[in-house]
């Protein structure tokens, strides 16, 4: 049931015909992980805090750093050094103290992925590596959660919603990662401060479309952006039966870490 | 000739031996070994971008790796 307050707080979503009140009891039963609290991670978490989705998770194993500042803007200049899981906790509670925030100080892998996404009805992926990429995209479709993809690079970014086993997955498109370094990292060749904005707040928008049940999720259909061009782009997919994770004959039967995908300047950059 | 590269319209010369590969040459694509090509809607195997022609009309899409999020 919600409050006098919280009627008050939530009244621009209640008047919405879609969200409603019971929506916004569906938002507070919710329960979404985010991986990752740099530049994709920081609108997600602000922006569902403030729609009060109940139970939000947040894992990273990074500090805040003064490179971080310039897109993360979920970390302040007075945060430096401080976990940015706290850090990001300290916001989301801020803007919204009904939201209950749990905080994961690692780095996801084979080992511990399973056990945190259970938690969990919606994933996303705001992470900055292929590792990582490849394993939430194996154990979310292994274990049937949906969640959403999202990269950027320097101008450009992309997101895809993953319904497991219904629609396109990530490795539908991407069999296997780019061996390393191969692909340059944001670290390396740079990225437009505003552009994980865009493609954040995309994905939080897909988490509570999904919590609420309510229009068409970013499935089969991988959105493209291009900043400079100011383009954005729909390139229309289908699950592929071959695919190694989510096809009819998989390989891949439980999630493993990706370590010729891993890159070390990723993990040194803040 | 006329295809349909990420949207735009392209116009190549003809090239009855082209392939998806060495288009990919030809436009000299980014990310080459690594790009995933979409071909009429369908994604290709690595393996057949050598075999694969590419013919008149054809809607192609490459998409890019981007591992950037932090
Ligand atoms: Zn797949």
């Amino acid at each position: 049931m919600l409050t006098e307050s919280q009627i008050e707080r939530y009244s621009r979503h209640i008047i919405l015909k879609e969200v409603g009140g019971k929506g916004q009891q569906k938002l507070f039963d919710g329960r979404v992980l985010i991986i990752g609290a740099g530049g994709l991670g920081a609108p997600i978490a602000l922006y569902l805090a403030a729609a009060g989705v109940g139970t939000i998770g947040i894992a990273d194993a990074d500090d805040v750093d003064l490179s971080n500042l310039q897109r993360q803007v979920i970390h302040f200049t007075p945060d430096i050094g401080k976990p940015k899981v706290e850090s990001a906790r300290e916001k989301m509670q801020a803007i919204n103290p009904d939201v209950k925030v749990v905080t994961y100080r690692e780095w996801i892998s084979a080992a511990n992925i399973n056990g945190i996404i259970a938690d969990y009805d919606f994933i996303i992926d705001g992470t900055d590596n292929f590792a990582a990429k490849f394993l939430i995209n194996d154990a979310c479709v292994l274990a049937g959660k949906p969640y959403s993809h999202g990269g950027i690079l320097q101008f450009d970014g992309q997101t895809i919603t993953v319904r497991p086993h219904e629609s396109a997955c990530y490795r539908c498109i991407f069999p296997e990662p780019p061996p390393k370094d191969a692909i340059p990292s944001c670290s390396q060749a740079g990225v437009i401060g505003v552009l994980p904005g865009v493609i954040g707040t995309i994905q939080a928008t897909e988490a509570i479309k999904f919590l609420l049940g309510k229009g068409d999720l970013l499935t089969d259909r991988l959105l493209t952006y291009s900043a400079l061009r100011m383009k954005f782009r729909e390139v229309p997919l289908k699950r592929k039966t071959a695919c190694p994770v989510c096809g009819d004959t998989p390989t891949i039967t439980e999630v493993h870490d990706e370590l010729d995908a891993l890159t070390v300047c990723d993990l040194k950059e803040s | 000739m006329k295809i349909r590269i990420n949207g735009k319209e392209t116009l190549l010369a003809e090239n009855p031996q082209r392939t998806v590969d060495s288009l990919l040459e030809e436009l000299d694509v980014s990310q080459r070994l690594y790009v995933t090509v979409e071909l009429n809607g369908e994604i290709l195997d690595r393996p057949a971008y050598e075999t694969t022609p590419v013919n008149e009309g054809d809607v192609i899409e490459f998409l890019y790796f981007m591992g950037g999020g932090r």
